[in-house]
């Protein structure tokens, strides 16, 4: 009974994403018959003819009524087709999928050790209020929201690799003395130790390293702050106050009483964290030269190359609403009070 | 017990305020930041020692120099007075998008609160989309919608704040729909906009202006990265953002100047705007401080 109470709230989440979605689909629908003048002209590019013109219009369906276009549209999204990038020649979402990897490398890697640094940190902080680690987290706290991840970016690597040396030079994921690894997860870190070939994954990692750093300072922040206040509260009530009068040890309270607690809210509020580190990855893939989805944008950009924006939003939009509905489930399997109500 | 009630009845808000601003004296570093910021955005083109847009080739890429403070750039402009002028830029894009979002957010978000029904359902739906995105993402996708212009960067940031304010001002507003003084006001033969407008709204400006405060910060990382990539100001105009991409060009030779300064200002605006926010926040309600 009880796993099947749980299922059914699985898949209520799930049910409860599917507006989100097509909120997203709409408003990209949107996006793309807002372009000014007429889009058609757009997407055949600067170099196209009347008749070409026309025949990108009937392929579009530009020439029906706006409701017909949007089923079109959604017809066009399900089999995958996100249009041709004018500036590459190839189609929008083979462009997208080949790059993916590489953002989705970097972004995990920095959420993974924001995560590691700040929960720790958040728990000292809330543990020893008023004492100096609490007011160093809380200048980290203020300090890392002010800062602009493409001047983070460019300072690190202006120490790093300019004044120390440390760091290889900010040319994307490899370099060029490497082959890339043979793609399995298209992680190359990873790949590389499927492969048996530890030299090339410490190349890997040691591109990865400085713009996953600049990520993780800029998402270490509201994880840090949103920890300590939730282990503020979980320790300052009744349950912890009892758990102390019952004699148990400093360490069980801490870690099995109050930590678990603290963490629901933390893992809720994730979503908004997401939220800033895909959008801050975009200028952490400019500055390092990353070849993501986010720097592919950003030249989509620069030449008017409308489908490859539009694609790369919608991409970027999906896997946002997929993360949330993962922080969801998650909470949902974790929350032992559901399994209580359901 | 008897000092505890002395002090509630003998406390002032203005004495609060000193209170507030005193306790923490990072508060007062704060305001001095913020005149700092105001006074550049305007004067900045007034005591500005050189052109901004002069260029003179003789000297280019010079160091920071007693002539030339923050050293110049690649085409011998003097990076000082380009970062000094950026300023009533930055701001000027900035403010005028909180403003913007501030105002349909309030809209719209008092709206939903105290009508609630299908005004709530519908005004819920088309915020929770706007959240469905990653905000910086869908500002990129604006602007590539509407045309590469400043105007739509304004536009662009305006939009991906407004559910903030929305939900403040719904969350305000639907919490005194059924108060004893609006109901008072109904009774006396108000209508519900004027209601809407002189009881319901004022109650919820606090909140509102502390969210602004705190927003002020994010709308100008949101903008200057927009501008980072290529998006709205185009060069020579002095902005920070477009500053450091160009710097960005010259920081692995060593030429640090061109992106360290502006990328400080920038860093140091939006620090002192988070302040103000915390500052601002404690004074209208101490209960959220963290």
């Amino acid at each position: 009974m009880k796993s099947w109470a749980r299922l059914r709230m699985v898949l209520g989440r799930v049910g409860q994403a599917l507006p989100a979605l097509f909120g997203v689909i709409v408003v990209t629908f949107i996006l793309t018959r807002a372009l000014p003048g007429d889009p058609a002209v757009y997407f055949a590019g600067p170099a196209a003819d009347e008749a070409s013109i026309q025949q990108i219009r009937e392929a579009l369906g530009l020439d029906r009524p706006l409701y017909e276009q949007f089923v079109y549209y959604l017809g066009d999204l399900a089999s995958g087709n996100l249009g041709v990038s004018i500036s590459t020649g190839q189609p929008v979402l083979e462009e997208l999928a080949r790059r993916l990897p590489a953002s989705l490398e970097l972004t995990l890697g920095a959420l993974l050790l924001s995560l590691a640094i700040a929960i720790p940190m958040g728990v000292l902080a809330a543990t020893n209020p008023g004492r100096p680690i609490d007011h160093i987290c809380r200048v980290i706290a203020t300090a890392g929201v002010s800062l602009p991840t493409f001047f983070t970016g460019i300072a690190l690597v202006f120490v790093f690799y300019y004044l120390l040396g440390w760091s290889p030079a900010p040319i994307g994921r490899l370099d060029f003395a490497y082959l890339s690894p043979p793609p399995i997860t298209g992680f190359y870190t990873i790949d590389a130790l499927l492969d048996g070939d530890p030299e090339t994954a410490m190349a890997a990692a040691g591109q990865l390293l400085l713009p996953m750093i600049t990520l993780a300072l800029f998402t270490l922040a509201p994880i840090a702050r949103m920890t300590r206040g939730a282990m503020l509260q979980a320790l300052g009530s009744d349950f912890i106050r009892t758990a102390k009068a019952a004699g148990l040890s400093q360490r069980v309270i801490l870690i099995r009483y109050a930590f678990r607690n603290a963490m629901l809210p933390v893992i809720t509020t994730l979503g908004m964290v997401f939220s800033f580190t895909l959008g801050a990855n975009v200028l952490v893939e400019k500055v390092f030269a990353w070849p993501g989805i986010g720097s592919f944008a950003v030249d989509a950009l620069v030449v008017s190359d409308y489908a490859a924006v539009q694609g790369f939003v919608l991409t970027m939009a999906m896997l946002f609403v997929l993360l949330n509905l993962l922080i969801d489930i998650a909470y949902t399997l974790i929350d032992p009070r559901i399994e209580a109500n359901g | 017990m008897a000092d505890v009630t002395a002090f509630k009845a003998g406390v002032k808000p203005r004495n609060h305020i000193v209170y507030i601003l005193t306790e923490n004296p990072v508060s007062i570093v704060a305001i001095a930041g913020f005149a700092v910021i105001v006074f550049a955005a305007i004067f900045g083109p007034l005591v500005a020692p050189y052109d901004p847009l002069a260029t003179n080739v003789a000297i280019s890429l010079h160091p920071p120099s007693w002539d030339h403070w923050f050293g110049t750039d690649q085409l011998g402009r003097d990076v000082f007075s380009r970062v000094l002028v950026a300023a009533r830029l930055d701001l000027m894009i900035s403010v005028s998008a909180v403003a913007l979002s501030f105002v349909i957010g309030a809209t719209i978000g008092s709206a939903a609160g105290y009508f609630g029904g299908w005004t709530d359902r519908i005004t819920g739906r088309v915020v929770d989309t706007i959240m469905a995105f990653p905000l910086f993402v869908l500002a990129m996708g604006i602007v590539a919608a509407l045309g590469n212009t400043v105007e739509n960067i304004i536009y662009a940031t305006a939009i991906i704040n407004v559910p903030f304010y929305a939900r403040v001002a719904r969350a305000e507003a639907a919490i005194r729909r059924t108060a004893g003084f609006v109901q008072a006001a109904k009774l006396s033969g108000n209508s519900d906009l004027r209601i809407l407008a002189t009881q319901v709204f004022p109650n919820a400006l606090p909140p509102m202006a502390v969210q602004a405060s705190l927003n002020m910060g994010w709308a100008i990382l949101n903008a200057a990265g927009l501008s980072f990539i290529g998006l709205g100001v185009r060069p020579p105009t002095p902005e920070w953002g477009i500053m450091v991409a160009e710097g960005a060009n010259f920081i692995i030779s060593g030429e640090w100047w061109l992106a360290i300064f502006p990328g400080l200002a920038l860093m140091l605006t939006v620090f002192t705007f988070n302040l103000l926010g915390d500052a601002l926040r404690d004074i209208v309600d101490p209960r959220q401080r963290t």
